[in-house]
């Protein structure tokens, strides 16, 4: 008995299953490539050709040119400006973004839903909102402005207001990545420094810094970025003044509008370069952080 | 911790309460003559039609993308992988001239376009296009790791079932995946109605026919009409995140259905 149904299905698994015609685990293999080539095509299209483009026309004169256009002292200036601007604001972002994501991560109270909405807030609004509120407080007819202008004291239309519009679009990129972050390492760690005599400070910097340095970085790196190449804020509260107040986007959209169009297309080279690196650096650090989460087991 | 809550209400509150403060300046009536007047309105249809629209492309097209991502094997899926961020990394002037200057009338797509009697530069298509652009990764990158989490054994399980290909599409992958769907083109759609640098060069800006709501912002502020351009930034804040709203309840509808049926 037992002998006779094991050996039974055998021949009839050797044949083709007659019963699924086909394998319905995946798609046939016209499906798989129609999709695959439109996956490529839109990107290619939508993604891939502005980019080689931005390359093209910045060296369509020659790379003489090219560095002619780099070298004006108002590309200069700009390329300076941006560098400063995007240093003091990744610098705050840097400082609050880690107590933000510290408070979030180790400590219960009320509010703290709301707090992490207020986070992300920056990312949901318009830029040009953002900057729009900076001319609200700052501005002739603002709430502080008369008194700041009694006083002598120009923030907007000039540096001052470049960097605080840029700190605020960019204020989520650090505190996001922390906070998940700090949240899964939760703070055992912390309390076993402490409770072996370390101060908050050193427990900082020898216990908790260690633990989210390759997040951190991730945060700085988008961070940066996002400072570098913020348009529509800047562009509100900036003034365009030329060799004064213009960072490296806004003299791309002059130079556009003026139709020096390799000029424009020169210093948008290198914001494109900046994006590129920028996501090659992403890639690596993602990795990085992937080694160094612990693992679910231990 | 206290500096925190100081830091964050200062850098965020104060600016965002300064603008409610600023539209109480003007008087319902002046408030909804402002926001109602012509110019206002198209400008407002444009932003959130061609945003939602462009939102819809990309749920469609970061949908096929996320598969092709996730699921086939194929050379340079890794360059692919990484270029999908790209639209997020490149700073938005340099986006919005660069898809200006491939769509023009002596573009690289813009001529065969034109030959074939579309024109994309400088029209609402135009920032249609922009918008696209700028939505593709957020689809993407949000459903890309919940595709990666599913369970395989889901998918066999209605296999020997006996279910097709296509009914195991519609009824065991979409609905483990529609939270995901959701969340990305919520973000997407936010992102296009608020979009300014990438849309701008491309959109013609001309007033009632392809000018947005953020350029009509900047334009009332370079004519010092504050309070004007303070009103349409309110109406554009409320209704986004009345959308946002509505868009993360459906979201959270989807979550409990996914799991009462998965």
């Amino acid at each position: 008995m037992t002998i006779a149904t094991t050996t039974t299905p055998l021949p009839v698994a050797a044949k083709p299953v007659p019963l699924a015609k086909r394998d319905s685990r995946t798609e046939p293999r016209l499906v798989r490539g129609l999709i695959i080539g439109f996956a490529l095509t839109f990107l290619t299209v939508f993604v891939v050709l502005p980019l080689v483009l931005v390359f093209a026309q910045a060296f369509s004169k020659g790379v003489r040119f090219y560095l002619t256009s780099l070298a004006d002292p108002e590309a200069l200036a700009a390329i300076w400006l941006t560098l400063v601007t995007a240093v003091i604001s990744v610098g705050l972002n840097l400082i609050f973004g880690v107590a933000a994501a510290w408070a979030i991560a180790k400590f219960e109270f009320r509010g703290k839903t709301f707090l992490v909405t207020l986070i992300d807030l920056p990312f949901s609004v318009s830029p040009v909102i953002s900057g729009l509120v900076f001319v609200l407080l700052f501005g002739a007819q603002g709430f502080v402005g008369p008194w700041l202008m009694a006083h002598g004291i120009h923030i907007l239309f000039a540096v001052p207001a470049i960097v605080l519009a840029t700190t605020f679009v960019t204020f989520p990129f650090v505190a996001r990545e922390l906070i998940p972050l700090m949240q899964e390492q939760g703070s055992q760690e912390e309390e076993a420094a402490i409770s072996l005599g370390a101060r908050g400070w050193q427990t900082f910097v020898k216990v908790t810094l260690p633990n989210i340095k390759w997040g951190l970085l991730y945060g700085v790196l988008l961070c940066n970025a996002r400072a570098m190449g913020e348009f529509g804020a800047v562009s509100v509260v900036s003034g365009h003044i030329r060799g004064e107040t213009n960072t490296m986007p806004l003299l791309v959209e002059i130079l556009y509008n003026e139709y020096q169009l390799v000029a424009s297309f020169a210093i948008a080279s290198l914001l494109a370069l900046l994006a590129l690196v920028t996501l090659i650096a992403k890639t690596i650090l993602e990795s990085q952080i992937e080694e160094g989460r612990p693992h679910s087991d231990d | 911790m206290g500096l925190t809550l100081t830091w964050l209400s200062l850098l965020i509150l104060i600016p965002l309460a300064g603008l409610f403060v600023k539209t109480a300046e003007l008087s319902l009536s002046q408030f909804i003559d402002t926001v109602t007047s012509n110019r206002t309105l198209h400008a407002l249809q444009i932003s959130f039609g061609l945003a939602f629209a462009a939102a819809l492309v990309n749920l469609v097209a970061g949908l096929l993308i996320v598969w092709a991502l996730v699921r086939y094997r194929f050379p340079g899926r890794r360059i692919f992988d990484a270029i999908v961020d790209i639209p997020f990394a490149l700073p938005t002037a340099v986006a919005g001239i660069a898809l200006t200057t491939l769509f023009a009338q002596q573009g690289w797509l813009g001529a065969p376009l034109a030959a074939l009697g579309i024109k994309v530069a400088f029209t609402p298509l135009g920032i249609f296009v922009a918008m696209i652009f700028i939505g593709i990764p957020f689809v993407v990158r949000t459903v890309q790791p919940v595709l990666i989490d599913l369970d395989v054994e889901l998918e066999e399980a209605a296999a020997c079932l006996g279910a097709s290909r296509w009914q195991i599409i519609t009824r065991v992958i979409i609905p483990s995946l529609t939270p995901a769907i959701l969340t990305g083109f919520a973000l997407a759609f936010a992102r296009a109605v608020g979009e300014y640098g990438s849309v701008i060069f491309i959109a013609g800006n001309l007033p009632n026919v392809s000018e947005i709501a953020p350029l009509l912002i900047v334009i009332r502020l370079s004519e010092f009409r504050y309070a004007d351009a303070t009103a349409i930034a309110v109406v554009m804040l409320v209704a986004s995140f009345l959308i946002i709203f509505l868009l993360n309840r459906l979201q959270r509808w989807a979550q409990i259905r996914a799991l009462s049926v998965g």
